[in-house]
């Protein structure tokens, strides 16, 4: 047995470099002069050049993707884990019929493929003269974002001892006055977990941001990334510049708070 | 209390897919808007057969699938082994297994584009195009499948080893007997995610190939997008995006049989 | 202070299972009522029910004069002390004492006064301003019973609220809630599975099984004349002996039906000198007496029976004895009804 731990570090050391590997890499293309950086960009730049950060935020304007973001992934966020967490608490704890249904349904709507709701979305955000707009975004993320929220916080609620509710009831709190003053404070490790995740799924999204945006104005970082344009051909050095900025505060994020995003992630995951 | 959400999600989720699955018995192309929106019956479903490109991209889809599910899960599970036996640098697994996962799948797409860019032959193969692709998809998933699993293992009562161990079982053997069967409802569970994902992949593979060279790397969820956001023929587009839809719910139906027939044997 | 009445309750749930099957129950105010029975014998759904945690299916709850069948718990003006104590974990003791009253929209300078008296009766001045999860399991379960003192409501409920606490601190917690209930004298509603606990501490005892009472009455009368066959061997332990009638015959005509003794009511004696004959089978010191499982026969070939006797006893197993019974403590059972026959 003592030779397994040997493996396993060997097993992990491998992981890491596997995950640092390609970072290595955009790092290091990201501050390689422009002539460098086609058929083959070296390992290490000679000499490591920062116009392409620069280029970014003067010709590109990329904070406006950042702005853009910021408000679509903190609006769908906010939404979704307030309805949500109510959702989620009558599920979790008041008895009606058709409840498997619904939770059934909850969970049917999650894995629907984008793609299919796509047009019908484009045409009612269309008519609604929606497109190109916040609200045009975050209407349609919280097609996949409610139903995630609702699904993590249902087995999260469940978990809390219905006691507790019951003796703030037994004690004269109303069913509401319980679940604020006694509930929301439990749960708050659970709350900012899915917050957080989804937060990051919301931030991450590509195809709706891609199918209802038009213009920098309104387009988030996944999208302003992806269609980076240059004169002749693809220019690299600031799209791996735009990808270092882009994951910088997601690596923020996840350092700050792995505890709780792991937690989040299995708890919804693996209910078996 | 359940009312607002539970209005959003039919509002933003069941609506649109009637209207797709309504759509798609429609001729409707923007770009021919003379020819108004006729009811056609099946008669989409029936071109939809037809469609060589179709055809070609569903079988890119399951390929991919298949290639990159399979990959994850083995890997994966070595990864679960591994960190269920390591104490050391928790923090630093943890980043590594989490960072993949939280940034935006272009990203990752774009890094590795960059990556195969500069080599030779690759991105511009019908065949070899799959390798950076492939390989990009397990180096973002990888890590999450390994959480689950890692997460089903540390469910595993440890006396279990125990008792094997003293019943004079190899460390193979325990992994065969012990671990493998317990481990079976969270690997279900990677599977059904990872399988039903994997069939919607898109901006992965829009980023690294854009469906290239040719058609000849497209999935059928960007085959569905062209036909809709650039062809603009929108009742076609709906048709496809009915049939992923439809395979993606059999998917997920076949596989929560499964998984409850799993579950009520795996009961030790 | 107020009276409780369950008329006729039935609580059956969506799924099937009957919890509770026409309870009648009357407690007296100012009553020390205990709900006793084996695990799903339905004296924690009453007991809910009492509360307003869950709702009859059919029949009426009174509390005093007022029907609260429908009325929602926070309107009841009782108070339960369950089994996990269901402290706020994230409340401080104080606060933890004080929420009944701040739901209700007491003044704070009354909340502070009656939680600082609560607090010193119950000894715990002195962790007012820690959190539930730094305290001992004895200081959560008298901060449960704290918050329902403090509230002074009309009818205590606890759930089996000593389950929790080992045996030497259950001895003591029994003790003081026997004399919170006389200090205070509450009409108290208490459910338990330990029918020593319900002899010990009630006025009167109510012995429940499968959703339906069997009887109610003070301790001693429950123990002495059971009303039928699942109450008396229930009640009392080491479990009264159930034997065939036709034991000893010339005690009852018709002489089918289940016979009934304490194990502290047979004596043994010599063999041939009682009035049947066992043998031992197993003997089980216990300090104070001693417990024997004997077969009767000469042979041992009929049932097992137990008996307690003086911890001096010569005996062993193997041994053939005699056994004489108390014909004054003999209890007759239905053999179809199971019911009590005088």
């Amino acid at each position: 047995m003592r030779g397994q731990g040997r493996w396993a570090t060997l097993v992990i050391a491998a992981l890491v470099l596997a995950v640092a590997f390609p970072f290595y890499r955009a790092v290091a293309g990201s501050l390689t002069p422009e002539a460098q950086l086609f058929g083959g960009a070296p390992l290490w730049p000679d000499p490591p050049v920062l116009y392409h950060y620069r280029a970014l935020f003067t010709e590109r304007q990329f904070w406006l993707p950042i702005r853009n973001s910021l408000i679509v992934a903190g609006a769908t966020t906010l939404f979704c884990v307030t309805l949500g967490s109510l959702c989620a608490y009558a599920l979790a704890r008041l008895r009606f019929r058709g409840k498997a249904l619904l939770l059934g349904a909850i969970l049917a709507v999650s894995m629907f493929p984008q793609i299919a709701v796509v047009s019908p979305l484009f045409l009612l955000l269309r008519t609604l003269r929606l497109i190109n707009t916040y609200p045009g975004l975050v209407l349609p993320y919280l097609t996949f974002a409610m139903p995630l929220t609702v699904w993590l916080l249902v087995g999260y609620f469940r978990q809390l001892p219905a006691e507790l509710e019951e003796a703030a009831m037994v004690d004269g709190a109303s069913r509401f006055r319980a679940f604020r003053e006694v509930i929301v404070p439990l749960a708050l490790p659970g709350l900012a977990a899915t917050a957080i995740l989804t937060f990051v799924y919301s931030w991450n999204e590509f195809l709706f941001a891609l199918s209802f945006t038009l213009g920098p104005e309104r387009q988030t970082v996944p999208v302003a990334i992806a269609l980076f344009r240059g004169q002749y051909q693809v220019p690299w050095g600031q799209v791996l510049a735009a990808a270092i900025v882009a994951t910088a505060p997601v690596a923020v994020l996840v350092l700050a708070f792995q505890r709780r995003i792991v937690q989040g992630l299995t708890a919804g995951a693996v209910k078996g | 209390m359940t009312a607002p959400a539970v209005l959003t999600i039919i509002i933003v989720a069941l609506f649109p897919l009637s209207w797709t699955i309504w759509e798609s018995l429609h001729l409707h192309d923007l770009r021919m808007p003379w020819l108004g929106r006729p009811f056609v019956g099946l008669d989409n479903y029936l071109e939809v057969l037809r469609d060589r490109r179709f055809w070609g991209s569903m079988a890119h889809t399951a390929w991919f699938a298949a290639v990159s599910v399979s990959l994850e899960l083995v890997v994966g599970c070595a990864l679960a082994l591994a960190m269920n036996r390591t104490f050391r640098g928790r923090t630093l697994v943890r980043l590594s297994i989490l960072i993949p996962w939280a940034i935006p799948t272009v990203v990752a797409a774009l890094v590795w584009r960059f990556m195969f860019e500069g080599l030779e032959g690759w991105l511009a193969s019908d065949l070899k195009a799959w390798v950076p692709i492939i390989l990009s998809d397990a180096w973002k998933e990888t890590p999450f499948v390994a959480l689950l699993l890692l997460a089903g293992l540390q469910g595993i009562d440890p006396s279990l080893y125990e008792a094997a161990r003293i019943d004079g079982a190899s460390p193979w053997r325990q992994f065969r007997h012990v671990t493998l069967p317990l481990l079976a409802p969270a690997i279900m569970v990677a599977l059904i995610f990872r399988t039903m994902n994997a069939f919607r992949v898109f901006d992965l593979i829009y980023v690294l190939t854009g469906g290239g060279p040719g058609t000849a790397t497209e999935p059928i969820s960007l085959y569905t997008f062209n036909s809709l956001m650039q062809n603009l023929r929108f009742g076609y587009g709906s048709t496809l995006s009915v049939l992923v839809f439809l395979v993606t719910f059999a998917l997920a139906l076949g596989y929560i049989r499964l998984l409850g027939r799993g579950l009520t044997e795996t009961r030790a | 202070m107020a009276s409780v009445h369950l008329d006729q309750v039935w609580k059956t749930y969506p799924n099937g299972h009957v919890a509770a099957r026409g309870v009648e129950l009357g407690i007296e105010d100012g009553e020390f009522m205990v709900l006793v029975g084996p695990s799903g014998c339905g004296k924690s759904t009453a007991l809910r029910m009492i509360a307003g945690l869950e709702t009859p299916t059919q029949g009426r709850v009174m509390i005093g004069e007022r029907d609260v069948t429908e009325v929602p718990p926070q309107e009841r003006d009782i108070a339960m002390v369950f089994q996990s104590y269901a402290l706020y974990p994230h409340m401080t003791v104080r606060d933890n004492l004080g929420f009944g009253l701040r739901m209700r929209g007491t003044p704070q300078a009354r909340i502070a006064e009656r939680v600082d008296t609560a607090a010193k009766a119950l000894g715990l001045a002195a962790v007012l301003d820690r959190k539930p999860g730094q305290l001992s399991g004895g200081q959560r379960q008298r901060v449960a019973l704290g918050r329902a003192i403090v509230r002074e409501p009309m009818v205590f409920l606890f759930d089996e609220p000593l389950s929790n606490l080992d045996a030497k601190l259950r001895l003591e917690t029994r003790a003081e809630l026997a004399r919170l209930h006389r200090r205070l004298a509450a009409t108290m509603v208490y459910v338990t599975h330990d029918q020593e606990e319900a002899l010990t501490l009630g006025t009167r005892v109510a012995v429940m099984n499968e959703g339906r009472v069997e009887q109610v009455g003070p301790p001693l009368e429950v123990y002495r004349r059971p009303e039928t066959r699942f109450v008396a061997t229930f009640v009392g332990s080491p479990a009264m002996n159930l034997l065939p009638a036709d034991l000893l015959p010339g005690l009852r005509q018709g002489a089918a039906g289940t016979l009934g003794i304490r194990p502290h009511d047979v004596t043994v004696v010599a063999a041939g000198a009682g009035d049947r004959d066992a043998v031992v089978d197993v003997v089980e010191p216990r300090g104070s007496e001693l417990l024997l499982y004997l077969r009767l026969g000469a042979q041992g070939e009929g049932s097992e029976i137990r008996v307690v006797t003086p911890p001096d006893l010569e005996v062993a197993p193997d041994r053939v004895v005699g056994l004489r019974f108390d014909r004054a403590r003999l209890h007759f059972f239905d053999p179809e009804t199971g019911r009590r026959v005088d």
